[in-house]
């Protein structure tokens, strides 16, 4: 059965045209995450109207591989121009950055790209391994345990890594209250469409997703006002020598990087860029030579570049498991496999596991041509950057229009990335980071349903979301999630007036 | 553009009232003691609880700060100039693509976009032909979406 399930999703990744989808993809992510102002999330948003077009496996195959290269290739101008292409690039540029200066710009790329790709080999072979065991504990989950695992996923997207709780919180609540637009709830009525026939079907994913990441940065380009940078070296050298000798000396670096990224991706709500600043800081933290952090030391690149590509695989494995998105990224994943009618969850396992197995081998696949291809990409960097960006922006915005348009065939898509691109461009200017609202619009529909069965199971008694087992369990990790703040609070007042 | 924390919340705080008003009169599922409006009325009780720490928190960190700072941005007018036309070529495209037809108003939207951020006229008009071109192309005959022709019509192939 297996062999057989295995043989069939081989043919699913062998195809030809998925096989071109996937060389298409990853260069385009390469350029993509290369170019600085354009994130891994830009690229995912802007193939999303692209693969609204093609059957599952290479819709997926798409997004795979053009996030994983550009999370690598963002390294690029962070060692070139000390701008992280993207933001899981950040907590290294500086880093890598100095080591172009040093005049070790092939050692630092080198590293980027090579660690980059046994981290995200780990993170996928992790998510091979445990997926479908998850698979079958989630099919013993009911509305209860459901209700909890989806709040336990937003309360970690708004309580990790957000510089202010209570922002994140509200843009969750905006996030959650988008998808109660239309008649998609449990009754059937229309809600909040102010009269609007389009609005009846609800929001649509995929112009709301153009607008809040491909717009909202597009106009950031448009208003930024920091002068362009300087490309600090012409001359990179072999990418590959040396790095036999990094992998020996680095190997605890490089496991304990891919171990941490790959258990941040898992946690909804976190991405590539805490585990790159999580690992980094851990790796400074248990290195033998800490006093060499910051200025062009390569054990941090190893270790951080390793954790924001495996933290991408282990983002998919709740994405697939129980459709609850571990990042943005997978969040319009997921939106991608709805429109495919093929529904994440436990069930996909056991109705499609072909699918299920072609992405694992997809994941595989694009974690090996990343090294070529990115060999390839730092070959002609130094012209990738001297792309002018005043072309490619208004290109970029002829695609956001046509593509969003493609979604309905009318011109609402367009509406749809306006509004969405202006407001994602306010909260972010004030503050409010936008990653929540985009996971609760994902969540929000499968929240109520769960929520509301569950009530109507309970005839309205709402202490039996902490009866059941599994459930109560769920419910006692979202509570500490949610009271952790106060803790860390009354923590340090304690210690504070202890000390005092 | 930078709203202070009380105003935003403030703003806030209106939108969760509205959204408490709205769903008020949701009837319930039949047979049932719950009903549409209590999953966005939870909701909604949630985001004035927010908005009203965010009120809080205004008043104790930013008391003396006016309720909108403009950004840098705003004052430079090369920037807010491409800003409001960037802003501007997405309504033109709402408004006139059933009309003019995608390949005159994506000319039009790439045009405007090239000269606001001082490409060279030469490269203006030939990147905004052929990129509109290639894109016509790749949807219109290869994934088949129907952009429009609007007046072009007759010359459509």
């Amino acid at each position: 059965m297996t062999t057989a399930v295995l043989l069939q999703a081989f043919w699913l990744v062998f195809d030809p045209y998925v096989l071109l989808v996937i060389l298409c993809s990853a260069m385009f992510g390469l350029f993509v995450g290369c170019i600085p102002g354009l994130s891994a999330t830009m690229a995912t948003a802007l193939l999303v109207p692209i693969t609204f077009f093609m059957p599952p496996v290479p819709a997926i195959a798409a997004i795979v591989t053009a996030t994983a290269m550009a999370i690598f290739s963002g390294d690029i101008p962070g060692a070139l121009l000390r701008i992280p292409g993207t933001p899981a690039s950040a907590a290294y540029t500086d880093e890598a950055y100095q080591m172009t200066l040093k005049g070790q710009a092939e050692v630092a790329l080198g590293a980027g790209l090579v660690f980059s790709a046994i981290g995200g080999l780990f993170g996928t072979l992790v998510m091979i391994l445990f997926s479908p065991a998850l698979a079958e504990i989630a099919l013993k989950f009911s509305s209860f345990e459901y209700f909890w695992l989806v709040v336990l996923g937003l309360a970690g997207a708004v309580f990790i890594g957000n510089a202010s709780v209570l922002k994140a919180c509200i843009t969750l609540l905006l996030g959650l209250l988008i998808a109660c637009i239309g008649l998609e709830n449990p009754a059937g009525m229309p809600r909040f469409t102010f009269g609007l026939k389009e609005l009846m079907s609800g929001v649509e994913l995929i112009p709301m997703m153009v607008g809040m990441f491909a717009v909202s940065e597009l106009l950031r380009y448009i208003t930024n006002m920091d002068p362009p940078h300087i490309i600090a070296t012409e001359k990179i050298g072999n990418i590959f020598s040396g790095m036999w000798g990094l992998l020996k000396k680095y190997r605890w670096p490089l496991a304990r990087g891919s171990a941490l990224g790959t258990v941040i991706g898992i946690q909804p709500g976190s991405g590539a860029d805490m585990a790159s600043w999580l690992s980094y800081a851990m790796s400074k933290k248990f290195s033998k030579e800490p006093e060499k952090f910051g200025t062009g030391h390569v054990e941090g690149i190893v270790e951080s570049g390793a954790a924001n590509n495996s933290s991408l695989a282990g983002a998919w494995i709740p994405a697939i498991v129980f459709g609850i998105p571990g990042d943005s990224i997978t969040a319009i994943a997921i939106g991608v496999l709805y429109l495919k009618n093929m529904n994440p969850g436990p069930m996909i396992f056991i109705n499609n596991p072909e699918n299920i197995y072609a992405i694992f081998l997809v994941f595989i696949l694009a974690n090996i041509i990343m090294v070529p291809l990115g060999w390839l990409t730092v070959k002609i960097a130094t012209k990738i950057l001297r792309v002018q960006r005043n072309i490619l922006m208004p290109i970029i915005l002829i695609f956001c229009i046509v593509g969003s348009f493609s979604i309905n065939n009318s011109v609402w898509g367009v509406t749809l990335i306006l509004f969405f691109g202006l407001a994602a461009f306010l909260l972010e200017e004030n503050g409010f980071p936008v990653a929540p609202a985009i996971l609760g619009v994902v969540l929000g529909t499968m929240m109520e349903e769960n929520f509301i069965t569950s009530m109507i199971k309970s005839d309205g008694d709402p202490l039996v979301f902490f009866t059941r087992p599994i459930a109560m369990w769920l419910a006692i990790g979202t509570i500490v999630i949610l009271l952790w703040p106060v803790f860390t609070w009354a923590y340090q007042r304690i210690t504070q007036t202890r000390a005092a | 553009m930078k709203f202070s924390d009380i105003f935003s919340g403030l703003v806030l705080m209106a939108l969760s009232l509205l959204i408490l008003l709205t769903v008020k009169d949701y009837p319930d599922i039949p047979g049932q003691n719950i009903g549409p409006g209590a999953f966005p009325g939870l909701l909604a009780a949630l985001l004035a609880l927010c908005s009203v720490l965010l009120i809080f928190k205004g008043i104790k960190t930013q008391r003396h700060t006016p309720w909108l700072v403009w950004g840098e941005w705003v004052t430079s007018r090369f920037h807010f100039r491409n800003f409001l036309i960037t802003i501007g070529c997405l309504v033109f495209y709402i408004t006139a693509s059933d009309f003019l037809g995608f390949l005159i108003c994506g000319t039009a939207v790439l045009a405007t976009m090239f000269t606001a951020l001082k490409v060279r006229w030469q490269w203006t008009v030939m990147l905004s032909i052929i990129v509109t071109l290639v894109v016509h192309t790749i949807f219109y005959k290869a994934l088949r979406v129907p952009l429009p022709w609007g007046i072009l019509s007759p010359i459509q192939w």
